[in-house]
């Protein structure tokens, strides 16, 4: 057989977004503590408010235990070595593309995103996040004329204070667990996203996250509002250099939806996943959740996860109005020495609620992926519905899956299903498939393709192309 | 076309021999039965023949067309133009009939220098193959073999080569677990595709399936060797006599294996 070949040929092109851009950087001292976040705070031009907001979650940050409870092992990161921010030294945010330090330009043009709006996709915008901050937004203009506000969650602090101190800690509050208390504390950039009334988002929206510089830490901040009866699509999608050291990335993502209002926020998260014995790599360690906050509202949730060398994460909806939906639908792929630990929470509280949840874990070589989801039933949830479905293939004999789904309810009139199957990618399905004159890596391919299309599906159709083509470059050569 | 030289094999790692020197040559044009009781080494000479990774060639060769098999893929060996119906055909969720088929046809035809065919083109093709093997347009977007009956997993490997059109067919207990009706279909559908070109080797354990499609040559095989070769009234001695009279046949050194 042809497989160690094959595997060695790919170790070489595997993670092809391990490249360093050299820029100059604006030193910022290691560690963190209260001079830290005011010299940050300061740095920004923040209003006194938002310093507040900073140093409450550090204060409530210092009182709290790193967690334990999941299903991972890796070296805990040194907090007093991280650089807590990190911006390039040319002039942070720019009205004009031409004023871009043109090697960061020249970074997204190498990763395939182009901030020239001309060779865009053109139903995406984008906002470019380099290291801690955001270098550029795209087609700023063209949503501002159908009222939806599309910025760094820096620029929505200046500019759109009223909306920024209403929402921001209000799904997420900084004390919610500790690196959502870290984040609340240090973040340093992000999007803002705000679609106003009776509003259909012209375009796909999407941040780009770059972490380029080695010792620093990236903490951004995701906010998305979605007012009565407005629509939003949103994608974000990561990349890396490769280190040998491992970088901690611990975002907040809060979308809030209001009456009718419908939130379907993706990722394609393809962080440097270190190297065979395990070394370097991101820590990804995120919050994300949604509230649906109106009756009738909605919030999709669609994760394609396939780098980063530990995953925590589990992007959840609190289901607050009635008839309210909520959705997650992920891919989790490992491989080499990779964990993952990621899943949902479905907090139902409204009437008539309903919540889907769809998770296909991916696990190969000698990597370890866990699916961890919670369904929570409140008391005055009537007639709540949920709906899992998680299951788990396995790629060769040294890898591991687990499924760990939590059920609480409170009211009699809920029904909860849920659904788990685990399979093993057969020798004889892939042979089947080569008799049939299939090589290997399309065969094998092709299996795992099959097996996450219900999820696949509900990825924005712009990304569902690149999807195909990373699960594929994932899973070449892993089985022996 | 095909010619098995003094074939030995084993399951990779065990010591047992599943494959005792067999010999088998097979022309273009040509429809093979080949019979055994279970346990004789009819299916592992099929898989073999198709490159199997769990069997071990120890000792002879088997050439395709002068070329030699034992150093090419399973993949490779079906660019060469060598199908193997499954005895147990795989389920493949997710991946529909018309995915793996179009993929199929369209690596095969590139591997042999021929054009590849467009979604539109490819669907008038297959359109023509369904009536074939009387299947309805529904079976195409269905997941490959999920949730079939056992009738209908036979029935789709042989409407799969049907549309991939070898050269030479392996069929491996086709006919088994076939109802008549779905049995005169499935011979009705390799009774279209035979023709001067390419040939047929038909694993059965039952003379059931030969009513219908009357071989050119019959071959038995007992204890991991070919132990008697003949035509279709060989076919008939088996079903009145069954196969105990020739278990003597396979007896290697005064010891009987088997």
């Amino acid at each position: 057989m042809s497989e160690t070949k094959t595997l060695e040929a790919l170790i070489g092109e595997e993670y092809k977004y391990g490249f360093t851009t050299d820029v100059e950087y604006d030193d910022f001292p290691k560690g963190l503590n209260e001079d830290i976040i005011r010299q940050l705070s300061e740095k920004k031009g923040e209003p006194e408010w938002m310093l507040e907001f900073r140093l409450n979650a550090y204060r409530i940050w210092k009182e709290m235990e790193e967690p334990d409870w999941f299903n991972a092992e890796y070296q805990s990161p040194d907090f007093d070595n991280i650089q807590y921010y990190s911006s390039p030294k040319s002039k942070p945010k720019v009205d004009s593309l031409d004023e871009v330090d043109p090697k960061i330009r020249e970074t997204y043009e190498r990763l395939g995103i182009p901030l020239d709006e001309q060779k865009r996709l053109a139903g995406v915008a984008v906002d470019a996040v380099f290291d801690s901050v955001s270098i550029f937004t795209t087609f700023k203009e063209k949503l501002a004329e159908a009222g939806v506000i599309f910025c760094s969650i820096s620029e929505a602090i200046q500019n759109h204070p009223e909306l920024v101190k209403k929402y921001m800690g209000s799904v997420v509050p900084p004390g919610d667990n500790f690196y959502s208390a870290l984040n609340s504390a240090v973040f340093s950039d992000g999007s803002f996203c705000y679609v106003p009334k009776d509003t259909i988002c012209p375009m796909e929206l999407s941040t780009y996250f770059r972490i380029n510089n080695m010792e620093s830490g990236q903490f951004e901040r995701t906010l998305i509002i979605a007012e009565d009866n407005s629509h939003v699509s949103y994608l974000e999608g990561c990349t890396a250099p490769m280190y040998d050291s491992n970088q901690l990335h611990a975002a907040v993502v809060e979308l809030v939806a209001l009456e009718d209002a419908e939130i379907k926020y993706s990722t394609i998260q393809n962080w440097y996943s270190g190297d065979e014995e395990g070394k370097g790599g991101i820590f990804n360690f995120v919050t994300k959740r949604g509230i649906c906050k109106g009756d009738n509202s909605k919030i999709s949730w669609t994760q394609l996860e396939t780098g980063s060398a530990v995953t925590l994460k589990y992007p959840s909806v609190i289901l607050k109005g009635d008839n309210s939906v909520g959705e997650f639908y992920s891919v989790a792929i490992t491989n080499k020495r990779q964990q993952a630990d990621t899943g949902t929470k479905m907090i139902h509280l409204g009437k008539n609620t309903k919540s889907t949840i769809i998770s296909k874990g991916i696990s190969a070589g000698e990597s370890d992926n866990s699916y961890r989801g919670l369904v929570k039933i409140g008391k005055r949830a009537d007639n709540a519905r949920n709906y899992s479905q998680c299951d788990s293939m396995l790629l060769g004999q040294t890898c591991g899956a687990h499924t760990f789904p939590y059920i609480e309810s409170a009211n009699g009139s809920g029904k909860v299903e849920h659904e788990a199957t685990t399979s093993r990618v057969g020798e004889e399905q892939i042979f089947y498939m080569m008799q049939r004159g299939l090589s290997e890596d399309d065969a094998i391919s092709m299996i795992v393709n099959g097996f996450c299309k219900e999820v696949l599906k509900e990825l924005p159709l712009e990304f569902a192309s690149e999807a195909n083509a990373l699960l594929s470059i994932k899973l070449e050569g892993s089985v022996g | 076309m095909l010619e098995i030289k003094n074939l030995h094999a084993n399951v990779e790692g065990e010591e047992q021999e599943i494959l005792k020197g067999v010999n088998l040559t097979i022309k273009p044009g040509e429809v093979h039965a080949l019979m055994g009781p279970n346990g004789s080494g009819k299916s592992t000479l099929a898989k073999v023949i198709a490159g199997h990774h769990d069997y071990e060639i120890t000792d002879g060769e088997i050439l395709f067309e002068g070329e030699d098999l034992n150093e090419l893929d399973p993949d490779e060996r079906a660019h060469l133009g060598i199908f193997l119906a499954f005895q147990y055909p795989v389920e493949v969720p997710g991946v529909t009939n018309n995915t793996l088929l179009r993929e199929s046809y369209n690596t095969i035809a590139t591997s042999r220098g021929r054009e590849e065919l467009d979604p539109i083109e490819f669907d008038d093709y297959l359109t023509q193959k369904l009536e074939l093997v009387d299947m309805k347009r529904d079976f195409l977007e269905r997941s490959v073999n999920t949730g079939f009956s056992g009738g209908e997993k036979k029935r789709n490997e042989i409407f799969q080569m049907a549309v991939l059109e070898p050269r030479l067919a392996l069929l491996d207990e086709t006919d088994s677990g076939l109802d008549i009706d779905a049995l005169q279909v499935v011979a009705d559908g390799i009774k279209k595709m035979r023709n001067k070109e390419n040939a047929f080797l038909l694993v059965t354990h039952y003379q059931r399936m030969l009513n219908y499609i009357v071989p050119d040559i019959v071959h038995v095989m007992i204890g991991g060797k070919i132990v008697k070769t003949g035509d279709k009234e060989l076919a008939m001695q088996l079903e009145e006599k069954g196969y105990d009279w020739l278990e003597s046949l396979a007896t290697v050194n005064g010891e009987k294996d088997a």
